[in-house]
């Protein structure tokens, strides 16, 4: 399974990746760890006609203290974020969730911000973003914007980025010791996740489920009955209201709204103890 | 393009289409075939090499990727005399291997895993392989090839 033919473009700094996702328009895509890019055009299902290579742009990935919240480089690979002392401290359902994509080897390479953009709802991090109240930094020709994730995630692998802009930041509130929890469901461990749930109590409740529609979901149900003192059970029972849920050789509707219900409460058993 | 690498310590130069994937540019341009293909779709880890010291599948990536990086393949563990890495070493006594096909990929990633906890528990070895299949299902050997390794119990 060879891609299809590209021209490759290296881009030196994010001005350049910009100004080449400005020249070629939707015939590129950026290139940054390339763990969810290169499957897609190893099977043709993506032939971008140019690749904008933005993997050795270091100083994208870093991970710092921005005071009232964690700032993330677009570029910090899955392996820093599970390593990291800072996320261990202030975000903590981010590290963990970051342990749980893939396996060590995407780990090594694959990157938040490449994660997040892919706008996959059966992948890890945009549940851990939502249940966070994160937001994203974009930068286009015309300057910088904030995107929050509930603005972001717009339908089946697409997000609010426009086709010249580019991610370059990832911002997580402080999780100021908020108890958490994340859920993941699958057959093999290095599978997508069936279903899953990602859970961040604390002033700002916030609960999102991985595969459960078209894009990346909060389970805007399940946060109201938080907030009126429901019970973890009674909360739960409502997690796939509205939802979507595939239909494919793992479940049917049926079976991932009954996985989102149970997965939904025993995250905020756990979250609360 | 031209894409330069340095391979278990040797610089190479070899040109390739910008698509050529990072397994093939060393399969095919480089000769080194001890870097098996399995799954072909970021799966079973038979692939698996080190780039800058960490494993990787490296059937996804492009070698354009890895222009200037200093890679490691299975060929490049033992020293120049013959003398086998303490893992394959340890594969060999353990019975680590059935078909052998998983193997390159298997001792890549536990040399990788090694290199980031040198004292895992059995749970943090299964866990560390979890990017690698083994068709054979020899996981028990394989687990406990790589144990031994890491000077715990064989």
């Amino acid at each position: 399974m060879i891609p299809a033919s590209f021209e490759y473009v290296e881009a030196a700094s994010a001005d350049a990746a910009i100004a080449a996702l400005t020249e070629h328009g939707d015939e590129a895509k950026l290139l940054a760890g390339g763990h969810s890019l290169i499957p897609l055009m190893r099977f043709r299902l993506a032939t971008p006609g140019v690749l904008v290579d933005i993997g050795r742009l270091d100083d994208l990935s870093y991970i710092n203290d921005g005071g009232d919240h964690i700032a993330i480089g677009a570029l910090t690979r899955h392996r820093a974020l599970e390593t990291s002392d800072m996320l261990a401290a202030e975000a903590p359902l981010l590290r963990h969730v970051a342990s749980q994509v893939g396996d060590p080897q995407v780990r090594h390479r694959g990157t938040l911000g490449g994660s997040l953009a892919h706008g996959d709802p059966a992948s890890d991090l945009p549940a851990a973003l939502l249940a966070m109240g994160g937001s994203v930094v974009a930068k286009g020709p015309g300057g910088e914007r904030v995107i929050t994730a509930d603005d972001f995630f717009t339908g089946f692998l697409e997000t609010a980025l426009g086709e010249d802009e580019l991610l370059t930041e990832i911002r997580i509130p402080k999780a100021g010791g908020a108890g958490w929890s994340y859920q993941k469901f699958n057959r093999r461990a290095q599978d997508w996740a069936i279903v899953g749930a990602a859970v961040q109590l604390g002033a700002n409740p916030g609960v999102a489920l991985v595969n459960m529609g078209p894009a990346p979901m909060r389970a805007g149900g399940v946060e109201a009955a938080i907030a009126s003192g429901s019970s973890a059970a009674d909360a739960a029972a409502v997690a796939a209201a509205g939802t979507e849920p595939p239909v494919d050789l793992n479940g049917d509707e049926a079976y991932r709204a009954h996985l989102a219900r149970v997965l939904v409460e025993r995250g905020l058993i756990e979250a609360q103890t | 393009m031209e894409v330069q690498v340095t391979v278990n310590g040797q610089s190479h130069s070899a040109d390739c289409e910008p698509r050529t994937l990072l397994v093939h540019f060393i399969r095919e341009q480089l000769g080194l075939t001890g870097t098996n293909i399995g799954c072909d779709t970021s799966s079973c880890g038979a692939c698996t090499v080190h780039i800058d010291g960490e494993s990787v599948k490296s059937c996804t990536m492009f070698a354009a990727q890895a222009r200037g990086a200093d890679i490691t393949t299975i060929e490049g563990l033992a020293a120049d005399d013959g003398t086998l890495h303490p893992m394959q070493q340890a594969f060999m006594e353990c019975h680590g291997l059935q078909c052998g096909y998983c193997t390159p990929g298997m001792v890549m990633a536990a040399t990788s895993l090694l290199s980031e906890n040198p004292s895992p528990t059995e749970t943090e070895v299964r866990e560390g392989l979890e990017g690698n299949l083994c068709r054979c299902t020899g996981y028990h050997n394989i687990v406990k090839s790589v144990l031994a390794a890491a000077g715990g119990e064989s």
